[in-house]
This record gives structure tokens, sequence and C-alpha cells, in this order.
């Protein structure tokens, strides 16, 4: 990647521009853990070598090392999809309690419409809850332009700063003008017991923090980047966020407060706003945050939530039926045959022979987030639940102790030294029966491949202490540790066997790397051909749900997809399925 | 929303739609206009249904083509064509790679892949293009090209200058693919039926 030149104007995604805008704000320290959509944001910082960029183990650890670089004076930033804030939201409610002394900004990428999450959840209320002030981007332009004023804000009352974006802005690209890093002079931490050890003086730094919230609450008041647009028409829009684009795409006329800063919102300034119209609507994507509180300060002339969805994504479409009850265009889709086309397990993935000597054994199995989620789908259908990061562990336990025979957690390698070693602790600890398969395919795959403590190399590809996985759950005290290749059915399923007849906690780990793991890719495969002579098309190869194996009279395998993993091969009974070279 | 054009790539995980919005939005850029551009990232991206969206004009506020909207779609496989149709104007342009990746319910036998795609689009759009892309690919050199072909195709109905369409080649595609991809663009470019 090379990186843009200052003056120049760029096509930004808003990733991009935020790692931009950390780089021209002086950042010093940048963390986070990989999640959709707030991946890149580290990915790109960490090209700028000014900035020490990591991957944490995980969103709490990210925040407590840059909330220490913060204290110590130095700017940081920590990076998080919005699920990534309720693991760290520990420290994030008690940090607001002493403040900081550089400046810290955390970020929070939402994902509307749940692209690629597991619930849909509006994190400005995580502000509220801390007392946090928040700022939010409509564009690329802004999500560079926020991180500076974020730093601003957070220097200036001596807080964290969270700032919220969300899929739409992320993930979309616009022009942006590329400025230049300034340097902030670090400060100093001061010893000052009764404002850092925050239990044992936790009342007085209560009313420290309202009265700091009063004061911003002050500031927000007549805070430049809270703009009014004036228009020519009697309708008056206050929104943030992409919700912006979108006002302005459906009433070009009106006169729109945007909002840059949502909390703590400027009371005044909205009041007085709304009493220059008959009617004002609140357009915001997810929950009626602004609006709740219009409400409680007893304004009434909006029109929100009874009008616009409280959830999904918004777009220019879902601010035009609410404003004008337009009818939605002719969907004449109906009319065709047509047939979803979910994700599914890439050929030659490892969790493909994981999950069918699962499916063979009969196990219940509860999942965790990452590519294997996919294994719920059929022909698989061998994952039964699946929740959060490293719910999976604590989830078979519990079933375990419920009274369910045969009980398997699985989960990926960065997964679990995320989320998944404290309970396999206490599964030892409290006498657990419980299976859990580590499917270690040496990458954070579904994120788009980022390195972690058990691959060995850092956030820039550079050799770090490799974390043993094997040693490190023999070192918990698991005695019944099993590796197994999943692409030998053989053994992948005598190890599920034997791990589930085994009284006590097991572990199997998985040793095959995903195909887009750092040295995979550009391997050269020998792929299967089908001997048509030999086929009985009785589809047993179709059953194990590889995207290589292509349906028709008789099955084929597709040449280009194929990784030669051979789980075709040992699904087939009658010798049909060959290397090619070997018929 | 007048004086925006509006594009929409769509297809499978992996076929190069995000590289083909690249080299649209280079080219839109190039021409002066406002570019706002937005993709699907993460889960989908394994195998699943994708789409890019490419809005261009003097302003342009939302990354986001509603259903009804589209003034052009490039559709990079036959059923995520039927998919999207819907999103295209009255009059639009529809422009279709003939090619077809099974999905997981065909795949695993619960259901057929639909006979006639190609039929039933051309009743219901009248500026429609069907093209043989990843035949047209391979024989310029590359099967990979898939996605520059459909550029090519997407060309004819743009009023950009053949230059800024080379430009935006060598600007977005590595130097020893260049003359592949000029080819597959070129080809795309003069296809007819």
């Amino acid at each position: 990647m090379t990186l843009p030149s200052p003056g120049q104007r760029v096509l930004m995604a808003g990733n991009n521009a935020i790692a931009q805008g950390a780089y021209e704000a002086g950042v010093y320290f940048a963390s986070g853990y990989p999640g959709t959509p707030s991946t890149e944001i580290l990915e790109v910082i960490s090209e700028y070598p000014e900035i020490r960029a990591q991957w944490g183990t995980n969103e709490k650890v990210a925040f407590d090392e840059a909330m220490g670089v913060a204290m110590s004076g130095k700017r940081a930033l920590v990076s998080m999809k919005y699920v990534g804030l309720n693991v760290a939201a520990d420290s994030f409610m008690v940090f607001p309690f002493a403040g900081t002394v550089g400046g810290f900004v955390v970020i929070s990428a939402d994902d509307p419409g749940m692209y690629s999450s597991q619930n849909e959840q509006d994190n400005r209320y995580f502000a509220r809850l801390a007392q946090v002030p928040m700022i939010e981007p409509s564009d690329p332009q802004e999500a560079k332009d926020f991180v500076r004023l974020a730093f601003e804000l957070s220097e200036k009352f001596s807080t964290p700063v969270m700032y919220r974006t969300s899929m739409r802005v992320s993930h979309s690209k616009g022009m942006v003008t590329v400025g230049e890093r300034s340097e902030v002079p670090a400060k100093t931490f001061v010893k000052d017991i009764p404002n850092w050890v925050v239990p044992v003086f936790a009342k007085g730094l209560r009313a420290k923090l309202d009265a700091k919230l009063a004061r911003i609450s002050e500031y927000v008041e007549t805070y430049p980047y809270n703009r009014v647009e004036e228009g020519s028409s009697k309708v008056g829009v206050i929104t943030s966020g992409a919700s912006y684009t979108y006002a302005k795409e459906i009433l070009p006329d009106a006169t729109v407060l945007k909002l840059a800063i949502t909390y703590p919102l400027p009371k005044q300034t909205l009041i007085d706003f709304c009493a220059r119209f008959d009617q004002v609507y609140v357009i915001e994507e997810l929950e009626p945050f602004i609006e709740e509180q219009l409400r409680f300060w007893g304004v009434t002339n909006i029109i929100g939530k009874d009008r616009f969805p409280h959830t999904g994504e918004f777009s220019p479409d879902v601010v035009a039926k609410a404003v004008f009850d337009e009818e939605p265009v002719q969907d004449f889709s109906g009319e065709f045959d047509l047939i979803v086309r979910p994700p599914q397990l890439c050929p030659g993935c490892p969790h493909r022979g994981a999950f069918l000597a699962l499916r063979k054994s009969g196990a219940l199995v509860n999942g965790d987030i990452g590519c294997y989620t996919l294994g719920c789908l059929p022909p698989l259908s061998a994952n039964h639940t699946t929740f959060c990061m490293g719910a999976s562990i604590g989830n078979a336990f519990g079933f375990g102790v419920g009274g369910t025979d045969k009980v398997v957690a699985i989960i990926g390698d960065s997964t679990f030294v995320h989320g998944g070693i404290q309970p396999l602790i206490d599964v030892v600890y409290n006498g657990g029966n419980t299976t859990v398969m580590i499917l270690d395919n040496r990458t954070t795959g579904m994120t788009g491949h980022q390195e972690h403590p058990a691959t060995g190399m850092t956030l820039q590809g550079k050799e770090a202490p490799r974390l043993d996985l094997v040693k490190l759950v023999k070192a918990i005290g698991v005695e019944h540790v099993q590796v197994a290749n999943p692409f030998d059915q053989k053994e992948m399923y005598s190890a599920v066997k034997e791990a589930l007849e085994y009284q006590g906690p097991s572990v199997i780990m998985t040793n095959q790397p995903c195909i887009f793991a750092r040295g995979e890719k550009g391997r050269k495969y020998t792929p299967f051909v089908v001997l048509e002579d030999k086929c009985t098309k009785c589809g047993a190869c179709q059953r194990i749900g590889c995207p290589g194996v292509l349906p028709g009279e008789v099955p084929a395998i597709d040449e280009v997809a194929c990784t030669g993993c051979s789980l075709c091969e040992q699904a087939c009974k009658f010798g049909a399925i060959v290397r090619k070279g070997d018929a | 929303m007048s004086g925006v054009t509006n594009i929409l790539l769509v297809g499978v995980g992996g076929q190069g739609t995000i590289l083909a919005s690249k080299i649209l939005c280079y080219a839109a850029l190039d021409q002066g206009y406002q570019v706002k551009m937005s993709e699907i990232h993460g889960m989908a991206q394994r195998g699943g249904s994708v789409v890019t969206q490419v809005r261009m004009g003097d302003q342009v506020f939302s990354p986001v083509i509603d259903p009804g909207e589209a003034d052009m779609i490039v559709a990079f496989e036959q059923l995520e064509a039927y998919r999207w149709t819907h999103f295209l104007k009255p009059g639009g342009v529809l422009i279709v790679n003939d090619q077809k990746i099974v999905p997981l319910p065909v795949l695993i036998g619960a259901a057929a892949y639909p006979g006639s795609v190609l039929a039933d689009l051309e009743q219901k759009v009248s500026r429609f293009v069907a093209l043989p892309a990843l035949n047209l690919a391979t024989e310029a050199g590359n099967s990979k090209s898939t996605n520059v072909v459909l550029m090519g195709a997407l060309a004819r109905f743009m009023n950009f200058p053949q230059e800024v369409w080379q430009k935006a080649l060598e600007e977005k595609i590595p130097a020893k693919l260049l003359e592949v991809n000029r080819r597959a663009f070129e080809a795309g470019y003069n296809w007819q039926a």
C-alpha cells in the first residue's frame, strides 16, 4: 500500500480515512481486535511507522493497554466492532471516573442491518452509560477529520471519547483531502492516588464526573461541528452519522441540524431549533437515542420512531417512505425462482473435515464466532448453537451439567485466545466432562486473515513468540489432549469418539491451515477428478457440502477450486474419485 | 437525485467485483465527478452474494442505491442478475455475464439452478446485454480477467473517452497483467451477440 501525501485528494474508504486521521492527529499507540466493520482501521494504521500498532488478544486487553498509554501522557486509540465494546465495557465504564492524561479515543464500529454480525446493537447508549462524549462522522472526509476533533475533545476535558462509526461509513468510499501529521507533546502522569485508584475514591470521583459532563454539555451548545444547514423549505431535520447522507438525498431543501457530537446532546440548541418549525424529523438509524432525549426535555413537535423503523439499516428509500408515505418500487423479483446464496465454507477448508466427523458422532455442538459458524448450514448441519466470542466452552460445560450426553464445544484459534482460555480453566477447575475442539487454522479467518499470538506473527507480519496452544491447554490441566488432521476422516472421527468417551475435560486440536493463511496462498494443488465409469451417482460426495464438487448427471470436480483436500475421495465408497494423474 | 449515475456491480464473493469497482471509480473521478462507493465485507465474502454500489455526479451524499434506482447493473453471474434486477430504473441497462456459479442449495440438491434466467431478464429489461465474459477473458489470456471484460462491456454505455479507461486500467492493474487485461477490456467493449 502506498500512503497518500499531504494535500492529495484521494478516494478512500471510511476505515482508511480513520487511519489517516489517526496518523494526522499524532496518535502514538493504536490497539484493537479484528471485527467487521472495524478491521481495516488497525490494518491501515499499521502501515504508518510513526504509530505503534498492535492486535490485542481481545478488546478488553487492547482497551486496557491503550488506556495505559493514554494515562502515561500520549495519544492512544483503541478500535473494535461494536460487540467488542461489550467485552471492553468494564474498563470503558470506569476509566471516565478518573479521566485521562493524553488523548484517548475508543472507536466502536456499529453494524446496523447485521451484515456480518450476530446482533443489532445501538452503541450510542454505551456513551450515555459511561458518560463519555461521543462523535459520529457521516462520510470518509469527516471520518478522517473527526479523529483529530475526538482527541482535542478528549484532552480538553480529560475524558475518553467514543468515536462511533457504522458499516456504511467505514466501508464506503469518498474523496478525502489528506493533511500532515502533527506531533503532540507528551504530557506527564502525576501520581495522584485519589484520582487514579478509582474504587477507593469512587464517591468523590462520581461527583467530579457529573460536573465534568455538565461542562461538556455547555461546551457542545456552541460546538462548531454541530452545524445548521439552512434550507428553503419549512421542514426541519435533526440527524447525524450515515443518516445525514440519506436525509440530504431525500430532503435537499430542508433545514438540517447535523450533529457531530451526539452525546452529550446540545439541549438548548435542539430546543431552539425545534421551536423554529411546525414539525421536525429526527432521522436516526436504530434506536430513538436523540428522540427520547428530546421528548424527555418536553419537545413534542418531532417525528421519529412513530414513522421511522428502529431496526435495520437506513437508506434513502427508508427515509422517503417514512417522510412521504412513498410506495416501494414495484419488485418483480418475486416472479423469479430466486435461490438464496448464503456464504459457505471454501473448497479445501479444514473446518469441513471437523464437521464431517462431528456430524458422524451425533454430538451436540456448541459453536463460537468465526467462519465455522457456517457449519450450521446443510448438508453439514453440525453446529447447533452460536452466540458470541468464547461462549462455546461455557455453554458446552452447561449442557453437560444439564444432562446432555455427547457435547462438543468448537472454537477457532483466534477466538480461543480471545475468550476461550478462561472458560477452559473453569471447566478443569469445576470438574467438567467437556470436550473442546480448537479449530486451529492458523489465522483469524472470517475477518480477513489477521495474525494473533498463536500464529507467531504481529500485526505488521513480524515474528513474535508463538503461543503454543497444546502446551497451554496442558498447563491449564487438560490431561486428554489430541491433535488430529481434519482431512483424515478416520483419524478425525476416532479423535472425536475417544474424547467423547473419555471421562473428564478433553481437547482436540485440528492441525490444518486455512487456504488463505500466511504461506498457503499460491500453493500448487493437484485436484481430484471423478471417474464417470465408476460413479454410481449415490450423492455421497455432494453431502460433504464442498463448493468444488459440482452437481450434474454425474458430479464433477471444479479443478480450479479444488485444493486436493481429499474429503470427497474419502466420502466415495466406490473409488470413483481419484487424484488427477492417478486415474 | 437527478444528475447522479447509479451503478451496481453484483456477483459472488471472490469474482473480482471490488477491482472492477476501483477501475470504474478511477475513471469517474478522472472525468471530474464526485464519487461515492459502498461495498460489503466480512462473512458474505465467503462465496455469498455480494454487491458493490457506485454513485457518481456533481453532488453525491449517500453511497447507497435503493431498488428501482440503478442506471446500470453489471451482473457477474446469472443468478445474481436475477436477484438484483429489480434495482434497475425503468430504461436502465443490464449487463450479464452468462456464467453460472452454483449456490449451496443447488450444490446439495435441495434446489435446481433456474434454466431461464437470461430469457426472463430479457423480457423484463429493454436494454439488456448478455455476454460470455468468462470465455472472452480466457480467450484474452486469463480467466481471472472476467471482471475487466465486464468493465469493457459497461464502458460502451458510458460516455467516458477511451483514454480514461485505459488510464484506469494502467493505474489499477499490475504491469505484468496489463496487456492481458487490455485485451480483456477490448473484448468486452467490442462484444456483440
